[in-house]
């Protein structure tokens, strides 16, 4: 017997990559959630990964021409136009005899669910051979904070100022995707980022469309201090606000259960742009996380393992 | 090989010849039968390339851009609201430097919806960085895309070129073309191996955030790109004419050594006035036609040398820069000296009106005149 046995409690295992690919020079504010999105995809991915990446704040976190801190070849590529560029590279490899590059739209939310959600939705009908990961910091952040369609009911943006803050739900770009009968869709949160890296390498092994939505906090948007990241992150998913989940050829599986979920409350108050809320909007949304959570179980219940056989 | 094909066809055909890697496009009429024809050859395996069936004619464009920054030789090919749709491209594939060929067919811009031959949407192109290229006839418009990948591909060039058919009377007109055979178009055309591209072995970042410290120097470059180009132009088109018969340049005089009256233009309506002035030799008036191919690189040099021995030109827009005058006009005076001959304008044919050889024959007659007016509308309506 070992002392993690005897403990209950296991070793301390680094199962992440060890491999750094993004060099540290880059441009991100401190904390940023979509810099350590990418670190932990390039670890999964290697580098043998060629990246489309539109007019987001991966657009200046990169660095400015002649810097590149990726590691692995960036193409900036037009505002909506992520999918339909890396379209057009995966043709180009696959014509050239690489199949062995992992092509990667890697896009924000407002140049995935908004401006870009044309394209992305003709690269998925097509089944375009490409990892689409947008890092979805819930507002268009590069551009200084304003709403986007990823945006939450109840956040303040500079464009929902607080008076009149952002009403209406998030939009599930999730369903969107899985309504293309993409081969895999995923869900998953830089807090996570074992679960991040295994949902990457398994979508690198898929051909065909591959979608990822990766939940990225953005301290300089959301108005946390920088160090609460990590925290945030986890807790949207420990509350159910931001489950992670995958959608494999239309097979529901969620990958983690909160048994008694943390109360959105706790979430909504660590971040200045909830903090105009009144007890009745926590409520509102506290009722409206919890019907969406009931929904994805049953989603679960209908089309997991389970039920298919 | 000679064929009977549309301007559509020999577009397709051309691409075909180019052993294009990657097709990217949209259909719109009337450019529709290139994507057709295109995707009957890939699907028959008579074209080993990719043919990525887009949602629009801007995810159209991107596609080719990512494709060629791969390492692709790419072709698409559009028309009017689907170039204007692709404008944001336009300009990313001039700045990015890829020598991408676009078929486009002239066709005029909505509303009112027209579907006919007007070349207003390659115009509103002029400041991408792009080539242009305007045919007069279906050969010109294969031996121009052919053409147009070897010139915009080369070293010190790399910049892509829009090739313009007009609409119907050639997209959908049937003439005998040359397609020549494989073997000298590969010999003419040789792979595309660019220097530079998304290379995982030589990981770089294209497009990057650009600082005021370099922008300006990039942009010089594509100016002095395209003066490499007008050499290359020159250069490729001579040696064409050496391997295949036909000869071209930036611009095309037609019986100009004499003239005392040139008609500038470009397009279909180029044949059309080498017939009038055909017809007025006949009649004892010395008239020629100066056929604009590239609009860019503008053949500044070919304009001054052959309108400078004229008395009178004219210049036959199928076009209009609203507010000033025809576009071809204004490039056309902006490089002529102050004593240069007297310029006449002239608006025809807009939105697929007819120019005939009589509309032609009353312009050359009315140089004649001696009362220049930069805008001249032919046959308006009352």
């Amino acid at each position: 017997m070992n002392a993690a046995e005897t403990t209950g409690k296991r070793p301390f295992r680094l199962t992440l990559p060890e491999e750094e690919i993004l060099s540290p020079g880059h441009l991100a504010c401190q904390g940023c959630g979509a810099a350590m999105a990418m670190r932990y995809a390039l670890k999964a991915l290697g580098r043998n990964t060629i990246l489309s990446i539109p007019a987001c704040c991966w657009a200046v976190i990169d660095g400015p021409f002649p810097y590149s801190a990726a590691g692995v070849p960036v193409f900036h590529c037009a505002f909506e136009t992520a999918a339909s560029t890396a379209a057009g590279i995966t043709h180009a490899l696959s014509r050239l005899g690489r199949e062995d590059v992992t092509t990667v739209a890697w896009a924000g939310d407002g140049g995935t669910f908004d401006i870009g959600l044309q394209a992305l939705s003709g690269a998925a009908e097509r089944n375009d051979n490409i990892i689409y990961v947008v890092y979805d910091n819930e507002a268009y952040m590069n551009t200084g904070i304003q709403r986007s369609s990823a945006t939450p009911h109840g956040a303040w943006t500079t464009t929902t100022p607080t008076l009149q803050f952002k009403k209406g739900p998030k939009k599930n770009i999730m369903e969107i995707m899985v309504a293309h009968s993409i081969p895999y869709a995923a869900t998953a949160n830089i807090a996570y980022p074992e679960d991040l890296v295994k949902k990457l390498r398994k979508a690198q092994s898929i051909r065909g469309m591959r979608f990822l939505h990766v939940y990225a906090p953005c301290p300089t948007g959301w108005k946390h201090a920088p160090g609460l990241t990590v925290k945030i992150a986890r807790m949207a998913t420990e509350c159910n606000v931001f489950p992670i989940y995958e959608v494999e050829e239309g097979v529901y599986t969620l990958n983690r259960r909160n048994p008694t979920p943390v109360p959105v409350a706790e979430y909504l108050k660590m971040q200045g742009r909830f903090h105009h809320l009144r007890e009745e909007d926590v409520q509102f949304i506290q009722s409206r996380v919890d019907r969406d959570w009931q929904r994805l179980i049953k989603l679960e219940q209908a089309f997991g393992k389970a039920a298919g056989t | 090989m000679k064929k009977v094909l549309t301007g559509n066809f020999a577009a397709a055909y051309a691409a075909v010849a180019a052993r294009v890697q990657v097709i990217s496009a949209y259909p719109i009429t009337p450019q529709t039968t290139i994507v057709e024809i295109l995707s009957e050859l890939v699907a028959r395996g008579e074209l080993a390339a990719d043919f990525i069936k887009v949602e629009s004619e801007h995810s159209a464009l991107a596609a080719c851009i990512g494709a060629q920054a791969a390492g692709a030789r790419t072709f698409t090919a559009t028309s009017a609201q689907g170039l204007a749709l692709m404008h944001e491209l336009i300009h990313w594939t001039g700045r990015a430097r890829l020598p991408i060929v676009l078929a486009n067919v002239n066709r005029a811009m909505a509303p009112g919806w027209s579907i006919w031959a007007d070349a207003t949407d390659a115009v509103s192109e002029r400041d991408t960085g792009w080539m242009q290229i305007y045919c007069e006839d279906n050969q010109e418009v294969f031996d121009s895309i052919l053409m147009a990948y070897r010139i915009g591909e080369r070293e010190g060039v790399l910049l892509p070129t829009l090739v313009n058919l007009d609409a119907f009377f050639l997209s959908h007109t049937s003439q005998v073309v040359d397609l020549y055979d494989a073997e000298r178009i590969d010999a003419f055309l040789p792979p595309y191996r660019p220097a530079v591209k998304l290379d995982v072995a030589d990981p770089r970042s294209f497009g990057a955030l650009t600082s005021p410290d370099y922008y300006y120097e990039f942009s010089f470059k594509i100016q002095k790109a395209h003066e490499a180009a007008a050499q290359a132009i020159t250069e490729t088109g001579k040696e064409f004419g050496t391997l295949f018969g036909r000869s071209y340049g930036l611009t095309e005089a037609y019986r100009c050594e004499d003239a005392e009256v040139v008609l500038v233009t470009y397009g279909t309506i180029a044949g059309t006035a080498k017939v009038a002035a055909d017809r007025l030799r006949n009649r004892g008036v010395r008239a020629g036609v100066l056929k604009i191919r590239y609009f860019r690189p503008f053949p500044a040099e070919d304009v001054v040398r052959i309108l400078g021995r004229v008395k009178a030109a004219g210049v036959v827009d199928r076009a209009v820069s609203y507010g000033q005058a025809g576009p071809f006009y204004t490039e056309t005076r902006s490089v002529l000296p102050g004593a240069g001959p007297a310029l006449t304008g002239f608006i025809a044919g807009l939105g697929g009106r007819d120019v005939s050889v009589a509309d032609l024959e009353s312009m050359f007659l009315q140089l004649r005149e001696g009362k220049p007016s930069p805008l001249v509308w032919i046959g308006v309506k009352p």
